[in-house]
C-alpha cells in the first residue's frame, strides 16, 4: 500500500490502529470494486457506441446523456434475471467458474499504476505478476465449457485451451523483451524509468516490433473479435458461457471488457509512459497522472475496438499458424535484437 | 524470401481494411453526415421513408379525384390471404350502349395483408401502389379495413377495360 496509506492513517485519528489497517483494506476493495463495475459499463457502452459509428449507426443514444446509463439500465435487467442452468451440469463446478474469471480481472487491476500516487498493490514483480494472474481465467473459461454439459461450450472451452495458452507465450515474450530493455518488473519503476522518453522511443526497433506483437497477442488474450474462437456466435452459440445467463453471465461479460482493459493499460505502461504526460507538462501537479493514463489506455483500446470492426474472424489453424510460425518466430530474434542494443547501449 | 513478403503484404492489407474503416468512424464522429439512423419519435414530422418502403396499398388519384381502376379484380384474385374485396357494378356506357364494369369500392383489409405486394405487380393499370405512411396503430380492428377509392371518384377516360 504506497501512498494510499493516507486512508489509514486518516482513520486511525478515529479508531485503534489495527482496526484502521483493516478498514483500510476494506475501503480500498471497495473503491476497486466499484472502479471497476463502472469501468465495466462504460467500456460497454464505448464499444457499442464505437461500433454504431464504424458501421453508419449512432449507436446507443436514448438512455442518458449520449446512451451512457444504457449499459447500466442492461445490467439491472441482469441482475433481475434468474439464474438458469442444465440440469445434467456439474453445478458446483458450473457455479464456480464465473468467479475465477472475475477475480483474476479485479486482481490484475490492484497493481496498475493509476497516478504516481493512486496504486493499491506496488509488488516489484508487478508485470510478472499480472500475466501469471491473468492466466488464471482460462481456469474459468475451461470450467464454464466442461461443466455445462453442453457440446458447444465444450468445444468453446477446448480452443480457449489452445488459444489462451498460445498467446500467452507471445505476451510473456513481449514482457521479457521489454524488461531486457527497463531491467525492472515493478510498474511504478517501469513508469518512472521514461520520464525522459518513453519506451516505445527509446527502444524505437525492436520495441515497436514487441508492441505490435504485444497488441495482436493481447487482443487474442482477450478473446476479442479477430480471435473470437472462443465464442464464435455462428458456430458455437455463445461458446462456453452459452449455458450461463442473469449475473454469472454478466461476470464473464464484464470481465472480457475489464481484460481489454488491462491489456491496454499493461501496453501504456510498458510502451507509453504510464501516467506520464506527454514532455512532462504537467508531471509536477499530483493526481493529473489519473487522466493521462486513463486517456492513453483509452487510445489503446479504441484500437482494440478498431481491429474488432474491421477484421473477420481467423480460422482455428490460420490462428495457431499466426502465432507458432510468425509471432513466436519473430519474438525470439526480437529479444535478442533488444538485448543487442541494450548491450552495446544503442538505446536512446 | 516469401516468408517476410508476407509479412508485409498481410500488414500492408490490414491497414488498407483499417483505414476504409477509420475512414467511416472518424467522418461520422465529426459530420454525422452519412448517419442512416432515424431518430424516429423526435423527426416524426420530417421524417420522410426511402422509396420502396412498404407501408400500405394506396389507390392514386389524379386532382380530379378520378383513379385508374376499371375493377378488372385481379389484384382481388391474386391476393394470397383474402386481403382485397372489390364492389363493382355494371353500368350501361351512355356512347356505345355497352355495359360496362364500374368500380364502386376497392375494400382493403390492413389487418390481413403481409405487404407482399403481388396486387401492386399484377394490377394491369398501375391502379394500385404504396404508400409510405406506417402509423397505424389504432384501438379498433375495423379502423383497418379501409376504402381505397375516395368517395365520389370515378375512372379516368383511356383507361381500358381488361378482359
Amino acid at each position: 500500500m504506497m501512498n494510499l496509506t493516507i486512508i489509514s492513517e486518516w482513520l486511525s485519528h478515529y479508531i485503534a490502529a489495527e482496526v484502521a489497517f483493516y478498514a483500510e483494506l476494506i475501503v480500498i476493495a471497495v473503491i476497486y470494486l466499484s472502479v471497476f463495475a463502472l469501468l465495466g459499463l462504460f467500456l460497454v457502452w464505448l464499444e457499442r457506441r464505437v461500433a454504431g459509428f464504424f458501421q453508419l449507426r449512432l449507436g446507443p443514444n436514448r438512455v442518458g446523456p449520449m446512451g451512457l446509463f444504457q449499459t447500466l439500465a442492461d445490467a439491472l435487467k441482469l441482475v433481475s434475471k434468474e439464474l438458469t442452468g442444465t440440469s445434467k451440469a456439474d453445478k458446483f463446478l458450473y457455479k464456480l467458474a464465473p468467479y475465477f474469471v472475475i477475480i483474476t480481472a479485479l486482481m490484475a487491476i490492484a497493481v496498475l499504476p493509476f497516478s504516481g500516487e493512486l496504486q493499491a498493490f506496488d509488488v516489484n514483480i508487478g508485470l510478472f505478476f499480472i500475466s501469471s494472474v491473468s492466466s488464471i481465467s482460462v481456469i474459468g473459461i475451461f470450467l464454464a465449457g466442461w461443466a455445462s454439459n453442453n457440446k458447444y461450450s465444450l468445444i468453446g472451452g477446448m480452443r480457449t485451451g489452445i488459444q489462451m495458452i498460445s498467446y500467452e507465450l507471445s505476451v510473456g515474450m513481449v514482457v521479457v523483451t521489454m524488461a531486457t530493455l527497463a531491467g525492472t518488473l515493478q510498474l511504478s519503476e517501469l513508469v518512472a524509468l521514461q520520464k525522459d522518453g518513453w519506451f516505445i522511443f527509446t527502444g524505437h526497433v525492436p520495441a515497436f516490433i514487441a508492441f505490435a506483437i504485444f497488441i495482436i497477442a493481447g487482443t487474442a488474450e482477450s478473446n476479442r473479435t479477430p480471435f473470437d474462437l472462443v465464442e464464435a456466435e455462428s458456430e458455437l452459440g455463445a461458446g462456453y458461457h452459452t449455458e450461463y445467463s442473469g449475473m454469472n453471465f454478466a461476470y464473464y461479460f464484464l470481465a472480457e471488457f475489464v481484460n481489454m482493459f488491462i491489456i491496454s493499460a499493461v501496453a501504456v505502461v510498458i510502451f507509453f509512459g504510464g501516467w506520464l504526460s506527454p514532455f512532462g507538462i504537467t508531471d509536477n501537479i499530483p493526481y493529473v497522472g489519473v487522466f493521462w493514463f486513463l486517456f492513453k489506455t483509452m487510445a489503446v483500446v479504441f484500437l482494440m475496438m478498431w481491429f474488432r470492426w474491421t477484421f473477420p474472424r481467423l480460422r482455428i489453424d490460420q490462428l495457431l499458424t499466426l502465432e507458432w510460425k510468425y509471432l513466436i518466430p519473430i519474438n525470439m530474434v526480437n529479444i535478442v535484437l533488444m538485448a543487442l542494443l541494450v548491450w552495446l547501449g544503442l538505446t536512446f | 524470401m516469401s516468408y517476410i513478403g508476407d509479412i508485409i503484404n498481410g500488414s500492408k492489407t490490414l491497414l488498407t481494411g483499417m483505414s476504409i474503416t477509420g475512414n467511416y468512424f472518424f467522418k461520422n464522429l465529426f459530420t454525422r453526415k452519412d448517419v442512416i439512423t432515424q431518430l424516429y419519435p423526435d423527426n416524426m414530422n420530417e421524417l420522410k421513408m426511402f422509396d420502396r418502403f412498404k407501408g400500405e396499398v394506396i389507390m392514386f388519384h389524379d386532382e380530379n379525384n378520378q383513379h385508374k381502376c376499371d375493377a378488372c379484380t385481379n389484384c382481388e384474385i391474386i391476393c394470397p390471404n383474402g386481403s382485397i374485396e372489390i364492389v363493382w357494378e355494371r353500368v350501361a356506357d351512355p356512347e356505345t350502349g355497352k355495359n360496362k364494369k364500374v368500380l364502386l369500392n376497392h375494400i382493403y383489409h390492413l389487418e390481413m395483408c403481409t405487404m407482399c405486394g403481388l396486387c401492386i405487380e399484377v394490377c394491369p393499370a398501375d391502379a394500385i401502389g404504396w404508400g409510405q405512411d406506417f402509423h397505424h396503430v389504432t384501438r379498433d380492428r375495423a379502423d383497418l379495413t379501409k376504402v381505397l377509392n375516395k368517395p365520389g371518384s370515378s375512372i379516368m377516360p383511356g383507361v381500358k377495360e381488361k378482359k
